[in-house]
């Protein structure tokens, strides 16, 4: 009886202890399954039971390493769609790279498993295992297709820069342990504010130690150097997990650092992140235009798209925050979407990746051109689309903390945008067909894209739903 | 507030939506069915809004056929319809040029026929969404959603240089409208964060704030209109658009743009709209002078016509500006004349074009001789498009510049060789067209059909209705445009009417 009372509260971190076993059982399991479309099946079962799971789940756990909120739910709730969602659309494509291999799915779960240990860290210690569990399986994952060079290199590349990337990071947290004596990230504001050592320098650098290690994970410029050559040469499917999950995984930690730990310094952080954010978007919005690769251009618009999601960061307060978390849930599902469209061009023998591949879509598969439609005004923010809501409140949120004019220079941006994705709407629909391009489909692929259509349509018209969830999500911070 | 058993603005705006949702299911090699399909549908969007023109009540400045529900309530958006003397003229010529465009394109659209009417359709909602909304958010929903079926309408069925002239116009006033937004949003968390017009016009805002709210306004509203710099999109728009499309965006689109600055820019920033008054007459002036000037040196009918748009828009910004109640009156009365005028000569330039596949005016000669019927047609819309006493133009026109002399007398002056400009290409290009010697290729042409006739016909009527007793529209306008001058002359004061009218919304 001893040991039991003496064990942790861990009802908040249910839902991980879950997924572990989980996700190591179906590990397991998958040498006896033969048909891997079963593993696929699992793998969602099992992201439903932590679904169930999070429900339930609040509190801290391990004197406050731990933290099950609103803010950690929210983005576990992103982290399980994009999961979702990303399954759903590897099935068929994995087969066809002839990769069917039942520890991709697996992979994909401890990723997940990695991002929700960073949304609910309360501590950095916390922070970095889970942040290399992410990125550890993602190596792997980028470097699936074993046979490809350009996947090899994509993992490699990854590997490198991330493993810097994480030296960064523990570098900046170890410059924080000296000065305050702890890596608990209340304790540390706490500390800051109590002795007054806020605007010593070492905070300041541990504070742009940091700005570079989260911003290489969300692909901030100039820290975006590694996404384009990543995701090109990633299979398909992961580089539609990659571009969400994680990045939203680096915003929940962004967010849970920089307003926890360096709350009384969001002045400095945000003079750091402004020119941060216009450069993202600027380079990611301007370098898109010039991509004649599918893939490489919707990693340019991943970036400028973490350029629009910092603006929610730097506006900070409730409502900046929410429409942060907003938008990248909103993001989710229409860059999943994109990928969905994209995977399906690829068929036996045909990679269909240039954007010379879409010409005349519109008249051979009618319907996948209007649902790539659909994603790209979605991605250029033009109502009635999810994407419109999202950079709106983004918006509304810089405006009402007095960045009138970084609002400005979003928007424009947003103008910007607008000619490369609808470039993609122009090869579609007012180009003749090439040549006859085949599409790969599948019944869950079509449910993913069938999903993520809707959530775009309707969270478009109907948007009040999910904007008071980010805002309740925000309000327990 | 309805006297009628459904809510009416809601119906137009839906029915067309759902019509194209119907049209969705049809099979794609069943297109008589589509056309019939889109044919009803526009008639029974026409019809339906006909109770707007009967039903409307011409005394009152308030917004009648009001609806208004929760929406978003996070952001405090409502779902807030209603129409006054300003806007109810554009729905009710926004469903009809739908069914005339439906008309039009009968023979002309040969591909892709489904996803044609499925875009003019969901084209007609978004037109009447934009002309009917209240609040900031489902207005600027409508401004922007009505850009995808635009984009499609002229890339895919387009001319040759379609794909050109589709981007540039999406850009162009994709641009104008991100300011509008930026602006849009700094008004919402002004105000006490509303996006109801009718309550944001009750408050009044510090000078500087109206000034560079006016000039994030007049980026989107100028570009629609559009206005001398920024009117480069609109010939290569107009020109490259199949006809339907030419003929929505000269009857409806781009007439958005001048209902804004009525709806929006007049009555929430007086002071700056007062203050810039001399500017934007400079500009109608140039507009209009230049507009014309170039109309003289183009050897393409459409193109032709589209720079003639310029001219003509420039009469109605400088009635605007004109800021008096002859010029504001006549603005809005040229509005729906060049709607009339404008949509009616891009529609006889369709039916031509669907018989020889040629815009160029030298392709042509003689035609008088070979095509009576449709010379006559064409007379009457080129006189009422020079501003012939007796028909539309000239009325309006006249308004105008009896308002712009007011205003400005050389503004009154330097618009009135715009006139005699206009009357000069117009009658050249009727002559080069229709006269002259006869053209080989022309002999022989089929003559107008009855679809044809019909789709001219109602604009022939209005030509003359409005040319003969304005008053049926105008008496429209009284009392909603002398509303909006006194919220003008009290500057941004309080005013009380519209104070009430806020009161009674709520």
């Amino acid at each position: 009886m001893k040991i039991l009372t003496e064990m942790p509260d861990v009802t908040a971190l249910m839902p991980e202890i879950v997924m572990t076993c989980l996700a190591l059982v179906l590990l397991m399991l998958d040498l006896f399954i033969r048909r891997k479309e079963i593993t696929a099946l699992l793998a969602i079962v099992i992201a439903a039971v932590v679904g169930f799971f999070l429900t339930g789940s609040s509190g801290t756990a391990f004197s406050g390493m731990f933290i099950s909120d609103g803010y950690s739910s929210f983005f576990k709730l992103i982290f399980l769609v994009s999961l979702v969602l990303s399954v759903l659309i590897s099935i068929r494509y994995i087969k066809i790279e002839s990769v069917n291999f039942g520890e991709y799915y697996s992979l994909m779960l401890f990723s997940t498993l990695g991002m929700m240990l960073m949304a609910s860290a309360g501590d950095i210690i916390v922070l970095y295992l889970g942040l290399e569990l992410m990125a550890l399986s993602l190596y792997v994952l980028a470097g699936f297709l074993r046979h490809d060079t350009k996947s090899n290199e994509a993992s490699l590349k990854y590997f490198l820069l991330g493993a810097f990337a994480s030296a960064f990071l523990l570098y900046g947290t170890s410059m924080i342990y000296g000065l305050t004596g702890t890596t608990n990230l209340k304790a540390i504001a706490h500390y800051l504010a109590a002795n007054g050592v806020a605007h010593n320098p070492a905070v300041m650098l541990s504070v742009i130690l940091f700005v570079v290690a989260f911003g290489f994970k969300i692909a901030a410029a100039p820290f975006h150097m590694w996404a384009p050559d990543v995701y090109e040469g990633a299979p398909t499917s992961v580089t539609a997990f990659m571009s969400v999950g994680p990045k939203a995984a680096g915003f929940a930690v962004f967010g849970r650092v920089f307003l926890t730990a360096f709350g009384g310094l969001q002045v400095d952080w945000a003079g750091i992140l402004i020119p941060l954010a216009i450069l993202t978007m600027a380079v990611g919005n301007i370098l898109a235009i010039s991509q004649t690769n599918i893939k490489r251009m919707l990693a340019y618009s991943s970036i400028a798209h973490a350029g629009y999601a910092l603006i929610g960061l730097i506006a900070g307060g409730g409502n900046g925050v929410a429409s942060m978390m907003n938008y990248l849930f909103i993001y989710a599902f229409m860059n999943i979407g994109a990928f969905g469209v994209v995977i399906m061009l690829r068929t036996e023998g045909f990679k269909g990746e240039e954007i010379t591949d879409y010409e005349g879509l519109a008249k051979s598969h009618p319907l996948a051109a209007a649902l790539m439609l659909v994603f790209m005004f979605s991605l250029t923010g033009i109502p009635p689309t999810a994407g419109f809501v999202g950079k709106f409140y983004l918006f509304m949120a810089a405006v009402a903390e007095g960045y009138t004019w970084l609002a400005l220079v979003a928007v424009i941006f947003s103008a910007i945008s607008a000619y490369f994705y609808l470039r993609i709407v122009m090869y579609m629909y007012m180009k003749e067909p090439k040549a006859e391009v085949a599409l790969s489909t599948s019944a869950p692929h079509g449910i993913a894209l069938a999903v993520a259509t809707c959530a775009v349509l309707l969270i478009g018209v109907l948007p009040s739903g999910i904007i008071e969830l980010a805002r309740a999500a925000v309000a327990g911070f | 507030m309805n006297g009628l058993a459904y809510p009416i603005l809601s119906t137009l705006i839906f029915l067309p939506v759902l019509g194209a949702a119907v049209i969705l299911f049809i099979g794609r090699n069943q297109e008589r069915l589509t056309k019939w399909a889109a044919l009803a549908v526009s008639i029974a969007v026409f019809v339906l809004s006909i109770p707007l023109f009967t039903d409307f009540n011409r005394m009152t400045p308030l917004m009648q056929f009001t609806e208004s529900h929760a929406w978003i309530p996070s952001w405090n958006i409502t779902y807030f319809l209603g129409v006054d003397g300003i806007s109810v003229l554009f729905i009710l010529l926004s469903t009809l040029i739908t069914v005339l465009c439906v008309l039009i394109s009968w023979n002309s659209i040969k591909t892709k026929v489904k996803e044609f009417y499925i875009a003019v359709l969901v084209m007609e909602g978004a037109m009447i969404g934009v002309f009917s909304a209240l609040d900031f958010f489902l207005f600027y929903l409508f401004w922007e959603a009505m850009l995808i079926p635009m984009y499609l309408l002229i890339g895919v069925w387009g001319g040759p240089n379609r794909v050109y002239a589709a981007i540039k116009f999406f850009l162009y006033t994709l641009v104008g409208s991100v300011l509008m937004l930026v602006g849009i949003i700094v008004l919402y968390s002004y105000a006490g964060h509303t996006f109801n017009i009718l309550e944001l016009m009750t408050k009044t805002y510090p000078y500087r704030m109206q000034f560079w709210l006016f000039w994030a306004f007049f980026a989107a509203f100028a570009v629609k209109v559009p206005m001398f710099p920024v009117h480069t999109w609109l010939p290569d728009a107009h020109t490259e658009a199949p006809t339907a499309g030419s003929v929505i965006l000269a009857a409806v689109l781009i007439k958005m743009g001048a209902y804004g600055f009525l709806r929006f820019s007049l009555p929430l920033f007086p002071d700056a709209s007062k203050a810039m008054a001399v500017p934007m007459l400079t500009l109608s002036v140039i507009a209009i002078i230049y507009g014309a000037v170039v109309c003289l040196a183009q050897t393409d009918l459409k193109r032709l016509i589209a720079y003639s748009s310029v001219s003509h828009m420039g009469f109605v910004t400088l009635g605007i500006f004109a800021l008096n109640i002859q010029g504001l009156e006549g603005g809005i009365l040229q509005m729906i004349n060049h709607g009339v005028v404008t949509g009616a000569l891009f529609l006889s330039v369709g039916i031509i074009y669907d018989r020889t596949h040629s815009r160029q005016i030298s392709d042509y000669g003689g035609l008088a001789t070979v095509f009576p019927l449709y010379a006559a047609f064409f007379m009457v819309f080129t006189l009422a498009s020079i501003g012939l006493p007796g028909l539309n133009g000239f009325v309006g026109e006249f308004l105008i510049i009896l308002g712009g002399f007011t205003a400005s007398k050389w503004a009154g002056v330097l618009a009135a060789t715009g006139i005699i400009i206009g009357a000069a290409y117009m009658l050249w290009l009727y002559q080069r067209v229709f006269f002259l010697e006869t053209n080989q290729k022309l002999v022989g042409l089929q003559a107008m059909e009855l679809r044809e006739v019909i789709t001219l016909l109602p604009m022939i009527i209005l030509v003359f209705w409005i040319g003969i007793y304005p008053d049926t529209f105008l008496s429209f306008m009284h009392p909603s445009v002398q509303n909006l001058l006194e919220r003008l002359n009290t500057g941004g004061q309080e005013v009380t009417l519209a104070g009430k009218i806020a009161e009674i919304i709520k």
